[in-house]
């Protein structure tokens, strides 16, 4: 069992939580993940690490609340315990030489996004981090934020927080004003990393990307999570989770996400920045 | 006068059309009598050409001697003497090319049920005898297994029989590798894997789950955690895919991906969240006991249409003849000499159609099998909903490419001495599919019986 050290809830649908797992705080890099289950009749649930404390043992994990496992996760509280949590998985970012990085989350995306800020701003980076929000009342992990980067800049779709619009464009205006990025990262709804990478594409800047696909081990067994990179398949588990985002066929992902969902819940409708993007292209994305 | 019946006493089985929808065991056990009666088959040859049959050399006349008798615990004693696992071993074995298949009864008739005596006499002392083995006095010596499938498990339960203090780590959440997470319910119940476990653990063998070797800790730090020696039995878990177009497609699994939503977790029972999708038509790619387990499987889930799409015919099949029949009985359709060639999918990029391509048979491959020739034009399509993988799996590479020293072969394979498995690097060891690539829960445990006698005398001499 691992035992939840702490508990704080960011937004409604969003709770941090603080895991004993001494092994994993002491090994975990950023872009690693873990596996959570939370009783015997759980499904195995990856999350990237926010977070770690190699002195305290203790792992932070931060969720949405999207299934039953989450849910359970969320209505338990400080000195419950877990039944599962195995990690850190995956291969680590590559953070190591780059002196100008833009770091864009999208929505709880940004839980998995501040490591990497964290550990580049300590490497020396000048970092600049695009949060970007559906609305003013889901805003997470803004004071954290600040501790990690020079400038933050926060998005809003509805304008009730920051500057109101998407990442993307924010991003494209701070490509325009100068900002000489070395790289960007994009974590966040696999439509949002897609079009940041079609952001970046142009101007050839390096973008990495964190691939959320389903998966069961986490360690290369089930072969669920593969992705199709560069024309080849990978196996986001292991290969990833962070890949080339100008390499990646999002399409593909956002189908494979989508096995066990009912119809109407992954209608592309359903996403705000396709609508967008249809709004100006006619539908051609 | 031994019982010159030239055939085995039957097994009592599910009836194929009630089995089909559920997932409880298959083959339902002997009772004392047919066991006493079938026993009563063997000659007691002197030369024990069965024994030569057996990797881990179970002393199958004096067993089956004791079973006639009526001896049952005797003869339980008798198979533990050299084998840790004989309630799956009587399942699971391929007993067809080992002990059987070496059978003096098997020249003029069949040969006797060896593995149903073996699983006779396992199930029956679980039944019957409430002794838990207990831990023996310990040596103060620390010894690692990674992964605890069939090689660690026999592995550890040897070393931790001669007194060793044994640490299993296992990445998964439960114990058992393809015990658990590969062999459905209705072939190998899991309450049983569990109850071997819990012997394990009697003895004194302490399981870490959760703990993937080369990501939470490397092997090198295992042995400054205070471990004397390792051993390795990782398996052999990344699947193969065919690398035709569309298996990105939805509704395109691993055998390993959709046996484990079936059996570690348990998508067939409501109570568990794991989803699997609910199939109409499902073909299974591949001719081995996997994929017959992951066709019969996709049948009790509900599918109607279940295919078998191997590119080679009957008689290459590698699977067991026994896991073929009872698939045929159950309603499996299979479709020999083809091979897929392209997965079609929907609008909303589920597979839809498979086409393949009829194949013939020519010479005899390296494999000593004739090897399969497509037919030119002979394309076709299958509708189906769901495909499964099934064409191999290789071992995974986490651990070689974590521990400096440690060499693998091509196929990524761990390199070992053949007499002690010792692996490129002191002090560890390496059996089972680690080493051999995909083979089977019997060479596994063979491996780590050898594995334990071996690390024994590494350590007892250092």
């Amino acid at each position: 069992m691992y035992k939840i050290l702490r508990k704080k809830q960011l937004n409604e649908n969003v709770c941090l939580m603080d895991i004993e797992a001494p092994f994993i705080a002491k090994k975990a890099k950023a872009g690693q993940f873990i596996i959570f289950r939370v009783d015997e009749y759980g499904e195995r649930v990856p999350l990237t690490i926010s977070d770690t404390n190699p002195e305290t043992g203790a792992v932070t994990i931060i969720f949405q609340i999207v299934g039953r496992s989450t849910m359970v996760l969320s209505q338990l509280n400080e000195g419950d315990a877990i039944l599962d949590f195995v990690g850190p998985l995956g291969t680590a970012t590559e953070l190591e030489g780059y002196k100008n990085v833009c770091v864009i989350g999208g929505g709880v995306g940004n839980a998995i996004a501040f490591p990497s800020a964290k550990a580049l701003f300590k490497n020396g980076a000048h970092v600049d981090v695009i949060a970007g929000f559906r609305s003013k009342d889901i805003v997470i992990l803004e004071d954290e934020f600040k501790e990690v980067c020079d400038n933050l800049f926060i998005t809003t779709d509805d304008g009730t927080y920051g500057e109101k619009g998407f990442v993307t464009n924010k991003l494209q205006s701070l490509i325009d004003a100068g900002n000489n990025y070395d790289l960007v990262i994009a974590i966040g709804p696999v439509p949002m990393m897609k079009f940041v990478s079609a952001v970046t594409k142009p101007y050839n800047i390096k973008t990495l990307v964190s691939l959320n696909p389903i998966m069961i081990d986490g360690t290369g067994m089930c072969g669920g999570c593969r992705v199709t990179v560069g024309g080849e398949i990978k196996f986001a588990c292991v290969d990833g989770p962070d890949f080339d985002g100008h390499q990646v066929d999002y399409d593909e992902l956002m189908k494979r996400n989508s096995t066990y969902r009912t119809k109407e819940t992954h209608d592309r409708e359903n996403c705000r920045m396709y609508k967008a993007a249809d709004a100006v292209t006619g539908g051609a994305q | 006068m031994p019982n010159m019946s030239l055939t085995k006493v039957p097994m009592p089985e599910q009836e194929p059309n009630v089995r089909n929808k559920n997932f409880d065991e298959v083959a339902m056990g002997y009772t004392a009598e047919m066991a006493i009666e079938e026993a009563t088959r063997c000659l007691n040859c002197k030369h024990k050409p069965c024994v030569n049959g057996c990797p881990v050399n179970v002393r199958i006349p004096e067993f089956v001697e004791q079973v006639a008798a009526g001896e049952f615990e005797k003869a339980y004693e008798i198979i533990t003497s050299t084998n840790g696992l004989p309630a799956v071993c009587g399942r699971v074995c391929p007993q067809e090319s080992q002990c059987e298949g070496n059978c003096v009864r098997g020249i003029k008739g069949e040969p006797v049920a060896i593995g149903r005596l073996e699983r006779f006499c396992a199930d029956y002392h679980m039944a019957n005898s409430h002794a838990s083995a207990t831990k023996p006095e310990s040596n103060g010596i620390k010894v690692a297994v990674i992964g605890a499938g069939p090689s660690g498990l026999t592995c550890a339960a040897d070393l931790a029989k001669k007194g060793y203090e044994v640490t299993i780590f296992e990445a998964f959440h439960k114990a058992g590798g393809v015990l658990v997470y590969g062999i459905p319910e209705f072939r190998l119940p899991k309450a049983i894997v569990q109850k071997e476990i819990d012997n394990l653990t009697n003895l004194g063998v302490e399981i870490k789950t959760n703990m993937v070797i080369g990501k939470v800790l490397s092997i090198d730090e295992i042995f400054e955690m205070g471990y004397k020696a390792c051993f390795v039995g990782s398996g052999a878990g990344l699947p193969s895919f065919m690398g035709i177009e569309g298996e990105a497609l939805i509704g395109v699994y691993s055998a390993n991906e959709y046996l484990t939503r079936a059996n570690l977790m348990k998508a067939y029972l409501p109570e568990y969240d794991t989803p699997v999708m609910k199939s109409k038509s499902v073909a299974v790619v591949g001719g081995g006991n996997v994929a017959m387990d992951a066709a019969r499987t996709a049948k009790r889930l509900g599918a109607e249409n279940v295919y078998i799409v191997y590119r080679r015919g009957m008689e290459e099949m590698p699977a067991r003849k026994e896991e073929i029949h009872h698939a045929i009985e159950e309603g499996i359709i299979f479709k020999n000499l083809n091979n897929p060639v392209k997965l079609i999918g929907d609008e909303e990029g589920r597979v839809a159609k498979m086409e393949c391509i009829e194949m013939e048979l020519g010479e005899p491959d390296a494999s000593g099998r004739r090897r399969p020739i497509e037919k030119e034009g002979s394309n076709f399509l299958l509708d189906v909903d769901t495909v499964i993988m099934s064409i191999g799996t290789s071992p995974n590479p986490l651990i070689r490419s974590t521990t400096e020293g440690l060499e693998a072969n091509k196929r990524g394979c761990l390199v070992v001495n053949e007499d002690t498995l010792q692996t490129t690097r002191e002090g560890i060891y390496a059996g089972g599919d680690a080493v051999t690539g995909a083979a089977t829960v019997i060479l596994a445990m063979g491996a780590g019986k050898q594995a334990a006698e071996s690390i024994d005398n590494y350590l007892q001499n250092k």
